[in-house]
């Protein structure tokens, strides 16, 4: 009897710490961030006054937040084209032994590894307006005249293309980590039929490999998309969504308004229009899962 | 059709080391069907994968059909391979998986469909095209793979131990199957396995290769009544050849060939005695253990083979007059191995 009545909380019991701890720090930030959205909250306020969709109306009329959108998916598109098509390279690279793969390997990782904040800041300073060693050494190779030099963070289009870069620096070790798993995965005899079947790189590469790999491959890009997607160290470091805006993502925006701008709800509802595209990725994941589970 | 030829092929993966092949020539015919048998590590399936192309010669060549193809890719060299695991493309369906090559090879797009179809009648799979791989049973994946490897009219089949992951029941039909597909077909086949119940079976000649050197190549019989060096004779037969030393010399016997003297008619055959220990009843044939009995050879262990028809009662430890035909006794060299008379 003792054994049954023990088996019937012990269960619960063990589950209860994971239930605290994701309605804690998941739960009521949800709720509070849907919450401060319909209301007029800012800094400092007590209490909560509903608005209703006053916040939404307000967000969407700003020139500021459609640059954020349209920012946020160049920003997640591109570095994720980006790191695919890097990480599957290196992967390619990384598979067959050679000397020293180990430590290429462990070389490769360390940015995965390095914190991402103090990784960025060491960014910020490379591609710093006065002190960029990039600039120096174009500077030396008589590419650029100094004082004519570009400003990486500073122009739109290349502070753009700076923080993508980052990001991707940052990513790249992970996804190759997931591709080589995916290539390991495959059976050897399985492109070496496609060889004899008379098959050449790039055929064994997008019919046979590729596909092959694509319930992993979506776990890498789906993880991508959100690691990318919802950061904002990167941004918030090197730029801090400018110049002009021209770098502010959603996760950004959201910040510069709610925290640093202490509009609070305005904030949230920047925030939230986060969550129709996490749901739907995470939609997808679990169906990939569930998918590699059958199969 | 064409032949195939190795010259002085050699294979050393880890440099100061004995090679997985060494030194090995050899020639198929014209559309003949060339067993390459041995134990795990004897190289015949490092030989096949040289052959295909999937490894690269240490040293000497290879032609197929005349042609040096040594440096070529595999895609270069007119073969089809079966992997032991059929290495089928699991997201394909049947239909993609036999049209591959087609579609690899640049066969026009408005032939694949005839051949396809051309291909999976032959092995009789027609209904499966629209399956994937893992819908199929072991026998159904294998004759996938064969289709593959037929579709395109290859010059040569290679045959890596296709039969090993069916079940024993079903090995026996697909032996028989693959057999008389390949001689309809009539292309050159080469077939490694380490089964010689398979090799014996469906070999037009067989290669027993150990470590990486042939010991002998000849037909089936001729492996079997006349093997070249110890290694074949103890290799191939179930039990394996009695081999007892004495004088410098091995006298290897089979032991379907030593039995009892009563039921030995010839005049000229070679007495011995036996010692008899136990016995396995095999339902068709008894198999006797025990050692021979004073003369050269006294406390040799031997193996006799005889029909369960044979009606004789053994008891333990009694010694029995058995008697080998003089013809049936194979003479090597006691240091060597090699094969005297």
């Amino acid at each position: 009897m003792s054994a049954r009545s023990g088996d019937r909380w012990l269960g619960p019991a063990m589950f209860l710490p994971a239930i605290a701890y994701i309605l804690a720090l998941v739960g009521v930030p949800l709720v509070l961030a849907v919450l401060y959205a319909f209301s007029d909250a800012r800094i400092g306020t007590s209490g909560i006054h509903l608005v209703g969709f006053e916040n939404f109306r307000s967000v969407l009329e700003s020139p500021s937040f459609r640059k954020a959108i349209r920012n946020s998916i160049v920003f997640t598109l591109s570095a994720q084209a980006i790191v695919i098509l890097c990480s599957n390279v290196l992967a390619m690279a990384l598979e067959k032994p050679f000397r020293g793969r180990g430590l290429v390997r462990f070389v490769i990782l360390l940015p995965w590894v390095a914190p991402v904040s103090l990784g960025t800041i060491g960014w910020k300073w490379i591609l710093d307006s006065i002190y960029s060693v990039i600039t120096w050494v174009l500077v030396a190779l008589h590419v650029y005249k100094p004082y004519a030099a570009p400003m990486w963070l500073g122009e739109p289009r290349l502070a753009m293309a700076s923080v993508v870069l980052v990001h991707c620096w940052r990513l790249i070790p992970f996804s190759t980590v997931i591709m080589l798993a995916g290539r390991t995965a495959i059976p050897k005899e399985i492109p070496e039929a496609a060889a004899i079947d008379g098959a050449g790189f790039w055929r064994t590469l997008f019919q046979i490999n590729l596909p092959m790999m694509t319930p992993i491959l979506s776990v890498a890009v789906l993880f991508g998309i959100i690691f990318t997607f919802t950061d904002m160290t990167v941004v918030y470091i090197l730029t801090a969504g400018g110049p002009f805006d021209s770098t502010q993502t959603l996760p950004s925006l959201a910040f510069a308004t709610g925290i640093a701008g202490s509009d609070l709800a305005a904030g949230a509802a920047i925030s939230l229009f986060l969550v129709p595209v996490l749901v739907g990725v995470a939609y997808l994941m679990l169906r990939v899962a569930h998918r590699t589970e059958v199969v | 059709m064409a032949v195939v030829e190795t010259r002085s092929l050699t294979k050393v993966f880890k440099e100061g080391t004995l090679g997985a092949v060494n030194d090995v020539s050899l020639a198929t015919g014209e559309g003949e069907f060339l067993v390459f048998l041995g134990p795990s590590g004897s190289g015949k399936t490092t030989l096949l994968r040289m052959i295909a192309g999937l490894e690269t010669p240490t040293s000497g060549a290879i032609l197929i059909g005349g042609r040096d193809v040594t440096n070529l890719s595999p895609r270069e060299r007119r073969i089809a391979m079966v992997f032991q695991s059929y290495a089928l493309y699991p997201h394909l369906s049947v239909y993609n998986n036999i049209a591959f090559p087609l579609k690899a090879q640049k066969v026009p797009r408005d032939q694949h469909r005839k051949k396809v179809e051309w291909a999976a009648g032959l092995l009789g799979i027609g209904a499966l095209l629209d399956r994937k791989p893992r819908e199929l049973s072991g026998g159904e994946r294998q004759r996938v793979a064969l289709a593959r490897a037929i579709v395109r009219e290859p010059a040569v089949f290679l045959l890596d131990e296709p039969l090993s992951n069916l079940d024993a029941k079903l090995r026996t039909s697909a032996r028989a199957e693959l057999e008389q597909f390949q001689k309809r077909v009539g292309t050159t086949t080469i077939y490694v396995t380490h089964d010689q119940v398979e090799a014996m079976a469906m070999g037009d000649r067989v290669v027993v290769m150990d470590k990486g050197r042939v010991r002998q190549t000849g037909t089936p019989a001729e492996v079997y009544d006349e093997p070249a060096d110890t290694f074949v004779a103890t290799f191939l037969g179930s039990p394996p050849m009695n081999l007892v030393s004495g004088g410098g010399t091995i006298t290897g016997f089979r032991p379907e060939h030593f039995l009892p003297a009563l039921a030995l008619a010839d005049p000229g055959s070679v007495p011995m005695r036996f010692t008899f220990s136990h016995e396995e009843y095999l339902g068709a044939e008894r198999i006797l253990y025990g050692t021979l009995a004073d003369g050269a050879f006294a406390g040799s262990k031997a193996v006799s083979r005889i029909a369960s028809t044979h009606a004789g009662r053994f008891a333990k430890d009694s010694t029995y007059d058995f008697a080998v035909e003089k013809g049936r006794l194979k003479l090597f060299d006691a240091a060597t191995g090699i094969r005297k008379a």
